[in-house]
């Protein structure tokens, strides 16, 4: 059956992944901007970062028929530093109009700190001056649900943001509800250990009847799997789901999401 | 969108009792391992220990409660962070 990987962190992961992908259905995937695993000395490494996700990675996936699409912005975790946040967020505009760029993100909170909300503030300004889509992260673990809920008053403030062209990603049971009942989307990471496992995520599925919610792997150079949709949308077999419903999660919502965008042509 | 069309009745005590069966014995001996290396006082196995207490209860909203309860319950954002990661339980 055929899926949108619509959260995988690509250049960190080997062609042989994209191969696999392919293989199990992957028609497109989308690729936020994120952490290096390491904090970058300069605006330049994310010129060059920049790059590569928008002109380099659309390459490396078309030689198995896959469309890359991606998101810009500095992740939170190098958002303390606001000198080089300001130096990035200025690089936006000259790859905003690129044909693979579908808005801003991930965006977000890391540790719910003051310049970390100043930095995701000012990168909703910039998604509010060119009428783009948002992908927002949010925090880890012990972190999420405070910043969950101050992304949330955050968004108040940008009434030109419509909710339907946010998703709010890497929710689990204790903050979904929170973002679909103020009109978000939301998004469901599938972490073999942190996040969610793919049980987890069918049942918040169930709970909320698939209503404006994608699923992902957020595939990257950490502890995490580029099958995780597949194999989730196997589970979804396994209890019972329709192919109908399946289709609904893994094609139908991300396309419906990204296709408010008229880069996005799936 | 088409309207949310319900799953099919499956038995899920078939297809997940023996992986929840394995996963609490693995916390099990977790906790047995901790306890005979001195080591259960770590805020993380006391957030642990809170959390089972969770699962108790009879409401269907045990994975909730316990997100809820390794989750920092302030609101005010915070001046500086201090680290990038998490360590999984608020201190």
């Amino acid at each position: 059956m055929q899926y949108i990987e619509p959260h995988g962190h690509m250049v960190s992961r080997t062609t042989d992944d994209y191969e696999r992908m392919a293989i199990a259905g992957c028609q497109a995937i989308c690729e936020p901007a994120f952490w290096a695993g390491y904090d970058r000395a300069s605006a330049e490494g994310f010129y060059d970062y920049f790059r590569q996700i928008t002109e380099y990675e659309p390459k490396r996936a078309a030689k198995f028929g896959i469309q890359h699409y991606c998101w810009l912005c500095i992740n939170p975790k190098e958002a303390e530093d606001l000198k080089l946040a300001d130096d990035v967020i200025a690089l936006i505009p000259q790859f905003i109009d690129k044909p693979g760029v579908l808005g801003i993100g991930e965006i977000g909170l890391n540790k719910n700190s003051r310049n970390e909300l100043k930095i995701f503030e000012q990168h909703v300004q910039v998604a509010q001056d060119y009428d783009a889509l948002v992908l927002i992260h949010t925090p880890h673990l012990e972190d999420k649900l405070k910043g969950t809920r101050l992304i949330v008053e955050a968004l108040k403030n940008f009434p030109k943001i419509k909710p339907e062209r946010v998703i709010i990603d890497h929710v689990e049971e204790h903050t979904i509800d929170h973002v679909l009942d103020h009109g978000f989307w939301a998004g469901i990471t599938l972490y073999p250990e942190s996040k969610c496992t793919p049980n987890r995520a069918i049942d918040m599925l169930e709970h909320r009847h698939a209503e404006r919610i994608w699923m992902n792997s957020a595939c990257d150079w950490g502890v995490s799997d580029p099958l995780a949709v597949p194999k989730t949308m196997q589970a979804m077999r396994q209890r019972g789901w329709s192919p109908e419903m399946i289709q609904r999660v893994a094609w139908d919502n991300p396309r419906a999401f990204m296709g408010q965008s008229e880069k996005f042509k799936m | 969108m088409p309207d949310w069309t319900p799953p099919t009745q499956v038995n899920l005590v078939d297809l997940g009792f023996m992986d929840s069966r394995s996963k609490l014995i693995d916390l099990a001996a977790f906790l047995d391992r901790v306890q005979r290396a001195g080591q259960e006082s770590d805020f993380r196995v006391q957030a642990l220990k809170n959390a089972i207490a969770l699962l108790s209860q009879d409401k269907p909203q045990r994975a909730r409660d316990v997100l809820l309860s390794f989750s920092d319950p302030s609101t005010a954002p915070v001046e500086k962070a201090a680290m990038q990661g998490a360590t999984g339980a608020y201190k």
